[in-house]
């Protein structure tokens, strides 16, 4: 057993901490979450150079070759600096689906131009019932001559509206089994017929509606085995959902960081107020939620890494992680009274970030249920 | 990061579940009603069963009572990883083994002790010969425990000790107290406090036993009436108890049941599997699933601060912020699970285990009582958060 991050992990952690906070300070993260596009193209820029678009994609598509714990390593630090943008969409729920799934020329096409920081990407899964299971995919892909024609909505889709690619995950036949017939289309988010529509949230975390009518996608645009793309997307949904464990903990961290300094520098009745009990012992609540998250999310981020089986550690991870950083960013905003109520403080990002993970891909209840079903109840 | 065993830690997992499996006696994990985190029915039952002293008698021998000792002490001379391993399979099958002596007492001395108090005492609890109960807590002393008044009066080449302990677990079928004394009443609260081994065969040492509210006695008050210790019985330095005792609860925190935990959760879910409302079983209904998933959950995470702790140690960290907040999250657990097992189990949740109608022997009954003692003992949970936050966080002091 060894419990601690490598030297070139913890490498990783600082040059990220030092370059989000000198890059992307809050008044930018403000302006980004204000905008239509929710990211900025010359920060984007600098992180590719910097390599973290291609973090985790082998060297002959462009990439560092970086293992999925050093992706893990690098979100949490994204969500410690609540960076926005598409970097989730694109790299986890775009460019390890790509990678796990697509044909030898889909990779070469693709992951380079992610990895140099010229393609965004996001995964189109969601739909109004707002499910992450297969009965919930109604999307219909009809085959014709020339490839298959889509037609359906898809809601809750991140990043939608600045994505060069979305793929579509679509209804290819009817059977028994819901988790068959389900099939991956790259479809260039330019196509005629494909309508997205950016959604006002918490968060503002760039959600759109995505309306497919008509969308007519080549043969060549399918992704991994046509019928079958339920296994891959559920790879991946454990993928992104370790990854946004990562992120909340990171956030959470913050949010702790930030609570403690203000209870030693905010005097109230001639003391810090970080001298009240009250307080110390809301900061050691958050202390035991914070760490707890992490190292649950590590864990389940260590068996994804692996390869082994990990739908009840990453079930068990989300439903921890969703609700202690809930708690945390509270408990961080009870600390520091009225002025965390202001547009003008940025505990609130973090707090309404923390709201916006725990709903994605599940919230408590949800993968409560997973633990449940994987205990053999 | 690798959070699998490696193999010579496997291979040690499995040659302690052997052991176990094959000495401990038969129904002994099942009949045994120790709840996780509990202090109240554990001694009763150990008491009452011939088997015990045999079996702590084996593990001595394969020096596993102070297995992360180095072997010229009588230890096992393997990583705190191991240990930990050992200890969540032995509180598996709740194992009796791990006491004051070897788990608290034994690693202070090693820190502490002078060479010569090592060569005495350590092998000697390596072999399990000299159990020790805590003497610290007081009646005017808890939280606070700098407040004690129990005095250590220096005579000769001894001292002399008067006062009261109270709340002494096991001090009634433990061989010397594990104390700490006042010797300097002139210095400020922790700088005139002690620390010493006193032989409870000394004259002028009472015990008197209280009933605890599971109904058993597992701690006592002690009286000391003019006890005469030799001055070789005091640990590291005089007047300096204070920052051993400090470590020495660190090292208390540490002590969990961890394998404990997943063991009553087991027998509790396959309670809701077995048991049926209107022909379906328990385990059908979405509310019950949802807490017992919790559990779960919870138990997950206290895994992690667990193995967290060990893999400190090996780092050569003390950990001290971690030991409470291991401590803090397992308590509440344990309160959490017997909650949850009550829940669950509605009306036959609260018979006792002499009912013929009670289910899991009525462990969940007496867990239910028993989990309170873990919130209290060894530090509140309060007193846990005025640690993390102040020695954690470096908050600062009211
Ligand atoms: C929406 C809103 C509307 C308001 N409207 C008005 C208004 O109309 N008129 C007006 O005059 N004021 C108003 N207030 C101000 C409000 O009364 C104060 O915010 C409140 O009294 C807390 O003071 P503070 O924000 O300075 O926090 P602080 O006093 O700095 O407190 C920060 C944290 O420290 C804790 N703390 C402070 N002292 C102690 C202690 N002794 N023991 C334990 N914990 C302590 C607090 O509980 C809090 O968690 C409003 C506030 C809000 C949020
Ligand atoms: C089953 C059991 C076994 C025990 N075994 C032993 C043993 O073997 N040896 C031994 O020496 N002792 C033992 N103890 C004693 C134990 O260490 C004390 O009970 C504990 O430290 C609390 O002290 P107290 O009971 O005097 O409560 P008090 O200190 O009086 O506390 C009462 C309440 O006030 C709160 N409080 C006190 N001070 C503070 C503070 N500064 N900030 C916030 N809240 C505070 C406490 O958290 C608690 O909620 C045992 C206790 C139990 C329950």
């Amino acid at each position: 057993m060894e419990l601690g991050l490598s030297e070139e992990q913890e490498m990783l952690k600082t040059s990220a901490r030092d370059f989000l906070q000198k890059e992307c300070p809050k008044q930018l993260v403000r302006q980004l979450d204000e905008s239509d596009t929710g990211y900025s193209s010359e920060l984007w820029q600098k992180m590719a150079k910097l390599g973290w678009t291609g973090l985790v994609f082998p060297e002959k598509y462009g990439g560092s070759g970086g293992s999925f714990l050093d992706l893990i390593v690098l979100l949490e630090e994204m969500g410690h600096n609540i960076l926005p943008g598409p970097f989730f969409s694109t790299v986890v729920l775009g460019g390890l689906t790509v990678l796990a799934a697509g044909s030898e020329e889909q990779k070469k096409d693709i992951l380079p131009k992610i990895a140099s920081g010229d393609m965004l990407l996001t995964l189109a899964l969601t739909e109004p019932s707002a499910r992450y299971d297969a009965p919930s995919v109604k999307t219909k892909a009809v085959a014709g001559t020339d490839g298959h024609v889509i037609n359906g909505t898809k809601l809750f889709i991140p990043d939608a509206n600045v994505a060069d690619y979305i793929l579509c995950v679509a209804r290819t036949k009817k059977g028994k089994n819901p988790e068959d017939g389900i099939t991956i289309f790259l479809v260039n988010a330019k196509s005629p017929g494909v309508k997205g529509t950016l959604l006002k949230t918490l968060a503002r975390d760039k959600q759109c509606e995505v309306v497919f009518d008509n969308v007519s996608v080549p043969q060549s645009n399918i992704l991994g085995k046509p019928d079958q793309g339920w296994p891959t997307v559920k790879d991946t949904l454990q993928k992104a959902t370790v990854a946004k464990c990562a992120e909340m903990v990171g956030g959470a961290q913050a949010a702790l960081e930030m609570a403690v300094q203000y209870a030693k520098d905010r005097v109230q009745f001639n003391r810090p107020i970080g001298s009240f009990q009250a307080i110390q012992h809301y900061c050691a609540n958050m202390v035991t939620d914070v760490d707890g998250a992490r190292f649950i999310t590590y864990k389940a981020a260590w068996k994804v890494n692996e390869g082994l089986p990990s739908d009840m550690d990453v079930a068990i991870a989300k439903a921890w992680t969703s609700e202690a950083c809930g708690r945390v960013t509270l408990l961080a905003h009870q600390i520091f009274g009225a002025i965390g109520f202001t547009m003008d403080h940025d505990i609130h990002l973090y707090y309404r970030r923390a709201k916006a993970g725990e709903i994605m891909f599940g919230d408590g209840d949800f993968q409560r249920a997973i633990v449940a079903q994987e205990l053999g109840l | 990061m690798d959070f699998r065993f490696s193999d010579r830690e496997e291979a040690f997992r499995t040659e302690v579940e052997d052991f176990i499996k094959k000495e401990l006696p038969a129904g002994w994990t099942e009949k045994n009603i120790y709840w996780p985190g509990g202090y109240g029915t554990l001694s009763e039952f150990e008491e009452a069963n011939p088997h015990i002293e045999q079996f702590r008698h084996q593990l001595a021998e394969r020096s596993w009572l102070n297995i992360s000792w180095p072997k010229e002490y009588g230890g096992a001379g393997r990583t705190n990883i191991e240990q930990a391993i050992f200890h969540e399979r032995m509180s598996y099958y709740r194992a009796p083994g791990g006491e004051v002596a070897t788990l608290i007492g034994g690693p202070t001395i090693m820190l502490f002790g002078s060479d010569e108090m090592k060569k005495e005492w350590l092998p000697k609890i390596a072999r399990g010969e000299a159990r020790f109960w805590l003497a610290y807590s007081e009646p005017n002393a808890g939280s606070d425990l700098a407040s004690i008044q129990t005095r250590a009066v220096e005579d000769g080449d001894d001292l002399i000790i008067n006062g009261q302990k109270i709340w002494s677990t096991a001090a009634h079928v433990s061989h010397y107290a594990w104390m700490i004394a006042r010797t300097d009443p002139n210095a400020a609260p922790h700088r005139g406090i002690t620390l010493l081994i006193v032989d409870n065969q000394s004259p002028g040492v009472t015990i008197r036993p209280l009933t605890n509210i599971c109904g058993s006695q597992s701690f006592n008050e002690v009286f000391f009436d003019n006890v005469v210790v030799p001055k070789k019985n005091i640990v590291g330095e005089k007047n300096r108890g204070w920052y051993y005792v400090m470590v020495a609860l660190d090292f208390e925190r540490l002590v969990i049941p961890i394998g404990g935990f997943k063991r009553t959760f087991e027998e509790i879910t396959q309670y809701t599997k077995e048991t049926k409302h209107n022909g379906q079983s328990l385990s059908q209904n979405p509310l019950i699933r949802n807490k017992l998933a919790e559990m779960a959950v919870e138990i997950e995470v206290a895994y992690m601060f667990f193995w967290q702790t060990a893999w400190m140690l090996d780092k050569g960290l003390v950990p001290n912020i971690e030991a409470s907040v291991l401590k803090l999250f397992t308590t509440q657990l344990s309160q959490k699970l017997a909650n949850t097992g009550m829940q669950v189990m509605g009306h036959y949740g609260p018979l006792e285990r002499e009912s013929k109608w009670a289910s899991l022997r009525g462990r969940v009954q007496a867990g239910y009582l028993d989990c309170i003692s873990a919130l209290v003992g060894a530090g509140t949970s309060e007193i846990q958060r005025n640690i993390i936050a102040m020695r954690g966080l470096g908050l600062p002091r009211a």
